[in-house]
């Protein structure tokens, strides 16, 4: 079945069999492999994207499900070259270890300080919670996305 | 997952058309629970009908102070929308006490209500399970249960109903709206949720290709108080072992009205309606709400692992019922 998903603000037409996750879409078929592929049950989180501007897991949603919409990847994060608070957040406070969650934790991220542009601690953490790491224990995670909320420098994107 | 197919459906007469017309298919919403179930050929399903693009995501305010939810409301959506925190805020907690923001952004009011049981060998193909493959056994009666239920248990069936929104609905008498072949109809949400006896695998009275297109949610009763509480082993993201959907009006001590349901330790979502029998013009004191407590668990049934959730439950039930009570409770 062909589909044709907006990724990243550029359309892509690719001919793709029902079965196909999104996230294999993403990663196998247009070659962008920072979304990653963990569980595969939904739980852990690493494989969250934006769906029409919201994140969700892209293991549990089928490629052609995705047809005609929209869908942000961590490549859609840096702007003309220029890392997005979040990323440079991670960046300054260590936020990664491994790396394997980041693209998903940085997503989640960037929507929650669109919405919430000063969020708590517990509010980052309810906000993530969806998402495992396993290497972090977390606390430099919510200190990255702290720290991308004092250092807004670039507008809310889409 | 098998080979499928999929098409979009632009309006409810063609999507129940479709799949009445056609005993392997399905209609696809959110998918996050049936994606998973795709997967690992718990459902299999040769055709998917996705619903996504019908008009049925509106939220409207009712004359009667109640709320029409559409079926496809996303989870997120309908539990931050302004006419339901104003109106029905034990949806809202209920919904929001639920899976993740991840999940959902994606699941929908309809899909929530159908989501199947996590079970752990209903979802295991290897396994003994009636509800997956009547006839063969219930692995789970004497294996790890102590995630199962014990209210409304069978011999041949012991998993619990995992929606924490349906327990809130439970709790305020909404009313499924579903649309079929034979037209409209209402279905009161507490004749939706079919306890498992001998057919564990019949979960709702809804025909197949019948689909639900509205909630409607009454309000809570007049001058009561309403809480959502949800009992777990982590703070987030992890379905309750008990949870209590509460609303209560006391009067000059007394209570006059209490609506009570209990998610987390029983195969539906469950009216604790016993409880609510001996409560109602009873003094809200503490110990008259661990009375009705126990009078409502006094029928559960414990295998292996899942006995501490009947203390729990009482306890949990005993919370709720003093936070919501004016003052607390004596």
């Amino acid at each position: 079945m062909q589909v044709t998903v907006t990724v990243n603000g550029e359309e892509y037409t690719r001919d793709v069999d029902t079965r196909l996750l999104l996230v294999h879409f993403l990663r196998d078929h247009l070659g962008l492999t920072g979304t990653h592929w963990g569980c595969d049950t939904s739980n852990c989180g690493v494989c969250t994207v934006w769906l029409d501007g919201v994140p969700v897991k892209s293991c549990t949603v089928l490629a052609v499900m995705a047809d005609g919409h929209a869908v942000r990847t961590v490549e859609g994060l840096e702007r003309n070259g220029t890392l997005d608070p979040v990323q440079e957040g991670f960046v300054q406070c260590h936020g990664l270890q491994c790396g394997f969650c980041t693209p998903g934790m940085m997503l989640t991220a960037r929507w929650l300080l669109d919405h919430n542009p000063d969020p708590s601690e517990e509010q980052i953490r309810e906000a993530i919670s969806g998402q495992s790491c396993r290497c972090t224990g977390y606390e430099n995670i919510v200190r990255s996305v702290r720290w991308a909320a004092e250092h807004s420098t670039v507008e809310a994107t889409k | 997952m098998r080979p499928i197919s999929y098409s979009r459906v632009a309006d409810v007469g063609t999507a129940v058309g479709t799949v009445t017309a056609d005993p392997a298919s399905a209609f696809l919403a959110g998918g996050t629970t049936q994606v998973d179930l795709l997967r690992i050929y718990v459902e299999q399903p040769r055709r998917l009908v996705d619903i996504n693009d019908l008009p049925l995501r509106d939220i409207e305010e009712l004359p009667n102070r109640g709320l029409r939810i559409g079926a496809l409301a996303r989870m997120n959506e309908v539990a931050e929308h302004p006419s339901v925190i104003d109106r029905s805020p034990l949806v809202s907690q209920a919904l929001l006490l639920g899976a993740s923001p991840q999940l959902r952004n994606m699941a929908s009011i309809g899909g929530n209500l159908l989501q199947r049981t996590r079970c752990t060998y209903f979802r295991d193909v290897s396994t003994a399970c009636n509800k997956r493959t009547p006839g063969t056994g219930c692995a789970a009666m004497d294996g790890v249960n102590r995630g199962h239920a014990v209210l409304g248990t069978s011999d041949q069936c012991i998993a619990t109903h995992p929606s924490d929104l349906a327990v809130a609905l439970v709790a305020l008498d909404a009313d499924v709206i579903a649309e079929g072949q034979r037209g409209r109809r209402s279905i009161p949400v507490h004749e939706f949720f079919l306890p498992p006896e001998d057919t564990p695998d019949i979960e709702h009275p809804l025909d197949h290709g019948e689909l639900i297109v509205d909630v409607e949610v009454p309000p809570a009763p007049d001058g009561s108080t309403s809480l959502y509480l949800k009992v777990r082993d982590r703070e987030s993201y992890e379905f309750a072992l008990a949870s209590v959907a509460v609303a209560l009006r006391v009067e000059g001590g007394m209570v006059v009205e209490v609506r009570l349901a209990l998610g987390g330790v029983a195969t539906v979502p469950w009216r604790a309606r016993r409880a609510e029998r001996m409560l109602t013009g009873q003094p809200a004191t503490t110990e008259n709400f661990a009375a009705a407590a126990r009078e409502e668990l006094a029928p559960a049934v414990a295998r292996g692992m899942n006995g501490f959730k009947i203390e729990l439950a009482c306890r949990t039930i005993v919370r709720a019922l003093e936070t919501v009570a004016p003052d607390g409770a004596r």
